[in-house]
């Protein structure tokens, strides 16, 4: 009998740690929720919504990216770099009309995401210094091709960054929108399956004939280009470029969505819902913080001890 | 009682892992200056009678009396301060540091400031060394030596600790010949200075060449221990094997039906002169439509590499590959696998199966491209094609979503099998295609084998279950030491002629042999 | 790290591979004249750049310039100089930057009280998060790169709120012997020069001459073998990162005395700077390999590029970043090449 009751106890625990791991963010996020409609004035009012989904959109953008990479193990800490040089190509080719400019943009971007992937896939480097190199450089010629703050007076721009549909504004929808897309290609193409199998066991994919050099190349092509996106979103609704502060601990904020969304660094599994909710989580904590004077300050630690949390509950997830 | 000279006593010792004895009431002892082999195929016990001694694993039952005194070491570090020493197949050492630090780290002579002293550490290291016979810069790196150097270093490390226990665990696997003669110098040292040495290996020779005793392992249990002077080598391989001599089991415990599908056209699969340093040295293997050719040899013979070089996975310096006639790029897995390889790997958990993948997931791996259209999965193909191979395969899982590292053995096996069936190839190499698996899933496999040849495929098999081999192969390449010492026809395939072969052979490496069948 | 071993991303090393066995000599030259790039690369190209942008610019070879180029480049150095021992156990910290501002916050609070708590204080306080990264990262097995990433948050919030939000900007007294040790000269160079001269000297005997240091290499090249051969792997680790922490919170603290105040918004990207400086001068990412001296030419050799840079004059001082960036890539792909043919020899 008492070894019974002895064998239920670890395994009480084993589940309750096992559905913190699955769906602690998503109660992370409920809590906060509940929290904030009793203490906060005007928390569910449209504005306040609104301006919450507005702030933590690009962050999304860029943890979508991120989820991907590191889901074949790896990192990406240019994220940041990019968003600031998109907003630079921006302000210096919004001149020829706001597709053109784009178009550059997603050059600039692609041409990132190919030097990281091809230092990774080719020559083997490990990601963390490939895309710190990158970051360096990238930001570099961020500011070399823009050196300071220029305000931006173009009506699509513009629009893209304050106009909304049904009250919606379009910054919500390309992120809702990119997020779908994400989790469709993780989920449902080729590429998503082969991205996964490779995270979890390289030596496997390799001996299934996965085209693992190519799918790690196209990996960190897609994560700058998302980046770009976000970068050029931020971009629009500042109507201001401002490569010096833009993207600023951007990748620290992605990673952390990621790994608080449940998605392991060892690689293997995305969670793409769990990104959104990370990073949907992080965004309530500080606002939560600030419309109740804390100082920015406990924001930043409240984060550090969420992100210590996370993984190590998700420690004994990972591959070994 | 024990006499007052034993080192060591090991009684009764069991370990038992989910589903597996790997060690049953096993009994070991060791005296002063003694060199005793430990013997046995994979899966008998030795690396976990080696980690119960040095600590790395607790035992079940039994006990440990070593130098008088019952011990339990909690820690590898425990066993080696305690005197017992090992020394790995992979150098365990620290590469990139100089060879005198790895030889002193831990215990540097420190000069009267508490700093290292690199003089003395160097002069002492040169020392042992040249005690040992090796004369090398010890300032050097240590990975800039050659492995047997390396191992000397690794040896004279596990001596100097004062240890009276130096345990070997395939020391020459990467050794060339005059650095085993150096190797085997050192043990008789050690011999002379009353240091007892466990010496593992599959290589018969060295085994004869310089131990006394041997105790063989198998299936968890001491099946035999005493003078290796009095046991022949046939008899020792056979013991082994656990196969009587002339014993000739007609009904046999395999669902091989014996019959040959092989048909007069050329091969499929024609492998000629490869070769990869260290591993091996100019094997040929043919295979033709419908022929199930089996790699015979004991563990360390080259077969898995023989059936990496010919998939690609494993980079050769020369030799070349065609498969039914077209040659085959080398070095590239895609390339083989679009040419119809496919290859069943050895090591399941890490180079076959995605574990957190779902079944149809890991079924439809390989084949995904060929599912797809612009990239999108067709689930409605997927589905049909996992569906079929579940059914025809047997496999069990509660759902086609459930997590491959979730399933036993034998249908993670079949998972793996399906997916290369789904590529519908030319050449299935199957390596050890039922090692670990439940007896049912094992009588399956060995009836699929047979059908896919019956359909006109080419199989390579590899497999340390000798009636496994005996009954499944047409023919067999036995290898020895990364060489092809022999071939069986027909006939000649039976655990008899195959056991002399591989004990028979003649010790040079380089000589590619007749077929030595008469041992 | 992310993935490898334990936790970094697949590196192309193999622990234990061994060379091909043949004539030692053939290995070992190539084996010396890839190890003499890797150590003495970034020397050379210090050097090079330095002579060509002496007789290119006259402003450069000033005694000015370079006493100037010293005294701010002294405080990375001490920073990357704990780096290098994380580094070289095969760990990261990416807390610096923050200890940093923390440290100098500290101190220059700390000024009010005595320039005994002025120093002791940043070096308890930021060792204390040394401390704790350690922890983490030896006992609980967590991958270095998130630990010391929470670390930096949590450190900069500390920052922030020590300083009313990065408000309050403490002032060092004049003439009080902290801001004589920041700002003073001693034989004509400043004092952080010295400091940072012995810190290093110190740094490479600790590295290269006690027990303690053969450790550090041994966790970094194979952890696994360490702990078979009797290293205190938990132990190195912790040290490590504590040590980290103690200089960068030393750094920070000199930092604020040369500039008379803890200035809040420093530190930003040091940790990257760090990273960068050490990785360039040699030392392998993987752990294992390395010299604390090539971490004090990485940072020189940083230092001249931004310098030179800002000599050109008609180019923005961001092309800095960018000529940074590149020889980053350029470094980490050279000894990634050179690895790898060891690998193969």
């Amino acid at each position: 009998m008492a070894e019974a009751a002895l064998r239920t106890v670890p395994l009480d625990k084993a589940r309750i740690l096992h559905w913190l791991q699955t769906y602690g963010v998503y109660a992370g996020v409920a809590l906060l929720l509940v929290v904030n409609v009793v203490i906060t004035p005007h928390f569910l009012s449209a504005e306040n919504f609104r301006t919450q989904a507005v702030q933590v959109a690009p962050v999304i953008i860029v943890a979508l990216g991120m989820a991907l990479v590191i889901g074949t193990e790896g990192v990406d800490l240019s994220v940041g770099a990019v968003m600031a040089l998109a907003a630079s190509v921006t302000a210096l080719y919004l001149g020829y009309g706001l597709l053109p400019a784009l178009l550059v943009v997603a050059l600039f971007a692609a041409g990132v995401g190919l030097a990281n992937g091809a230092l990774v896939a080719f020559v083997g480097v490990q990601p963390i210094v490939a895309t710190l190199a990158l970051m360096v450089g990238g930001r570099g010629v961020a500011l070399v091709l823009l050196p300071q703050l220029e305000d931006l007076r173009n009506p699509s721009l513009a629009s893209l960054g304050s106009g909304d549909v049904l009250g919606v504004p379009y910054l919500i929808l390309i992120a809702a929108g990119l997020a779908l897309l994400v989790a469709f290609v993780v989920r449902r193409t080729t590429f998503g399956r082969q991205l996964l199998a490779i995270g979890d066991s390289r030596p496997a994919a390799q001996l299934a004939g996965l085209p693992v050099r190519r799918v790690l190349i196209v990996v960190y092509v897609v994560c700058a280009l998302l980046a770009a996106v976000a970068g050029v979103l931020a971009t629009a609704r500042l109507q201001a470029s401002d490569p010096t502060s833009l993207g600023n601990l951007m990748e620290l904020s992605a990673i952390t969505a990621v790994v608080v969304g449940g998605t392991p660094l060892t690689g293997g599994r995305v969670n793409i819902a769990g990104t959104v909710a990370g990073a949907v989580l992080i965004q309530l904590l500080t606002a939560t913080l600030i419309k109740h004077d804390l100082p920015p300050s406990w924001t930043q630690i409240a984060q550090a001890i969420v992100i210590v949390c996370a993984v190590y509950a998700a420690r004994g997830r990972g591959k070994r | 009682m024990a006499p007052p000279a034993e080192v060591l006593a090991v009684r009764g010792l069991s370990k038992t892992f989910p589903g597996v004895r790997a060690l049953d009431d096993v009994d070991l002892t060791l005296h002063p200056g003694e060199v005793h082999a430990l013997i046995g195929e994979n899966g008998a016990g030795k690396s976990t009678l080696i980690k119960v001694l040095t600590g790395v694993y607790r035992p079940d039952a039994g006990d440990i009396v070593f130098q008088g005194r019952a011990v339990s070491f909690a820690t590898p570090l425990e066993a080696q301060k305690a005197g017992i020493s090992t020394i790995y197949q992979e150098v365990n050492l620290i590469p990139l540091l100089s060879v005198a630090r790895n030889l002193f780290l831990g215990r540097e002579p420190r000069n009267r400031f508490g700093l290292l002293d690199f003089a003395r550490m160097n002069r002492e290291a040169e020392e042992a060394l040249g005690a040992h016979g090796v004369r090398v810069d010890v300032r050097r790196p240590l990975r800039t030596l050659g492995v047997g150097a390396q191992q000397m270093v690794a040896l004279a490390r596990a001596v100097a600790s004062e240890a009276r226990i130096v345990i070997m665990d395939e020391p020459t696997s990467s050794l060339e010949p005059r650095e085993v003669e150096t190797l085997f110098s050192v043990i008789r040292r050690l011999r002379d200075d009353g240091i007892a040495v466990v010496y593992v290996s599959h290589r018969l020779d060295e085994l004869y060449a310089v131990c006394d005793t041997v105790t063989v392992l198998r299936d968890g249990r001491r099946v035999h221990h005493g003078r290796l002077a009095d046991l022949d080598r046939l008899s020792l391989v056979s013991t082994m094997l656990g196969r009587e001599l002339g014993e000739v089991r007609k009904e046999g415990l395999t669902k091989f039906t014996g019959e040959h599908h092989a048909t007069g056209s050329g091969p499929v699969l024609e492998a000629r002169g490869l070769s990869a340093p260290h591993k091996l040295h100019d094997v040929s293997v043919s295979i033709r439509p419908g022929e199930v050719v089996g790699l015979g040899g004991l563990l360390g013979s080259g077969r898995t590499e023989t059936a990496k070089a010919i998939s690609g996975a494993l980079p050769t310096s020369s030799g070349k590959v065609t498969v039914a006639g077209v040659p085959l790029r080398a070095g590239s897995t895609p390339a083989a696998i679009r040419a119809g390889i496919s290859l069943l790997p050895e090591d399941r958990k890490s180079e076959g199966i995605v574990p957190g993948l779902s079944v149809r997931e890991n079924i439809s791996l390989a084949v995904l491209p060929r599912l797809s259209r612009f990239g999108l999965v067709s689930e409605a193909r997927v589905d049909s094609i996992v569906d079929t191979f579940v059914e025809r395969l047997r496999i069990k899982a509660s759902s086609p979503q459930q997590k491959v590292g979730e399933l036993s053995g034998g249908n993670q096996q079949k998972v793996l099998l399906a997916r290369w069936l789904a590529m519908n190839p030319k050449v299935l190499l199957l390596d050890e295609p039922t090692r670990g698996i439940d007896v049912g899933a094992k009588a399956e496999v060995q009836k699929l084998v047979d059908e896919l040849a019956a359909d006109g495929l080419g199989v390579l098999l590899i497999s340390s279950d000798l009636e496994e081999l005996i009954e499944g192969s047409d023919r067999v390449v036995v290898l020895k030491d990364g060489a092809v010492v022999g071939e069986l026809n027909g006939d000649e395939v039976t655990e008899d002629k195959l056991m002399r072969t591989i004990a028979g052979h003649a010790p040079e490496r380089d000589a590619v042999g007749e077929a030595a069948t008469d041992g | 790290m992310t993935a490898t071993k334990t936790d970094a991303p697949v590196a192309p090393a193999g622990r234990g591979k061994q060379p091909a066995a043949g004539e030692p000599a053939g290995p070992a030259r190539s084996e010396r004249v890839s190890a003499l790039v890797q150590q003495h690369g970034a020397l050379a190209v210090l050097v090079v750049v330095s002579l060509v942008a002496s007789f290119s610019f006259d402003s450069f070879a000033t005694g000015d310039n370079v006493g100037n180029m010293a005294t701010s480049s002294a405080f990375l150095a001490i920073v990357a100089l704990g780096m290098t021992f994380v580094i070289i156990t095969g760990g990261i910290d990416l807390s610096v930057g923050s200890l940093f501002a923390l440290g100098g916050v500290l101190a220059a609070w700390g000024s009010r009280h005595g320039t005994l708590v002025a120093l002791l204080l940043p070096l308890v306080v930021c060792g204390a998060v040394g401390v704790v990264n350690g922890l983490l990262v030896a006992r609980s097995r967590l991958a270095p790169f998130i630990v010391t990433l929470a670390a930096m948050l949590g450190a900069r919030g500390l920052m922030l709120a020590l300083t009313d939000e990065g408000a309050e900007t403490y002032l060092i007294g004049k003439g009080s012997f902290l801001a004589e040790l920041g700002q003073g000269t001693t034989f004509g160079l400043g004092n952080p020069v010295w400091i940072t001269l012995a810190l290093f000297a110190a740094g490479a005997v600790v590295l290269r001459r006690t027990r303690f240091g053969q450790h550090v290499y041994a966790v970094g090249g194979n952890e696994d073998a360490a702990a078979l051969m009797g290293a205190p792997v938990a132990r190195t680790k912790i040290l490590v990162y504590t040590l980290s922490g103690v200089l960068a919170g030393l750094a920070g603290a000199l930092n604020a005395a040369w500039l008379a105040s803890g200035v809040t918004i420093l530190g930003n990207g040091m940790e990257l700077e760090a990273i960068s400086a050490v990785v360039i001068g040699g030392t392998l990412l993987t752990g294992g390999l390395g010299h604390v001296s090539g971490s004090l030419v990485g940072v020189l050799l940083l230092k001249v590029i931004q310098n030179v840079i800002n000599q050109i004059g008609s180019l923005d001082s961001s092309y800095q970043q960018v000529v940074s960036g590149a020889f980053l890539a350029v470094v980490v792909v050279a000894q990634t090449w050179l690895g790898r043919r060891r690998q193969l020899m």
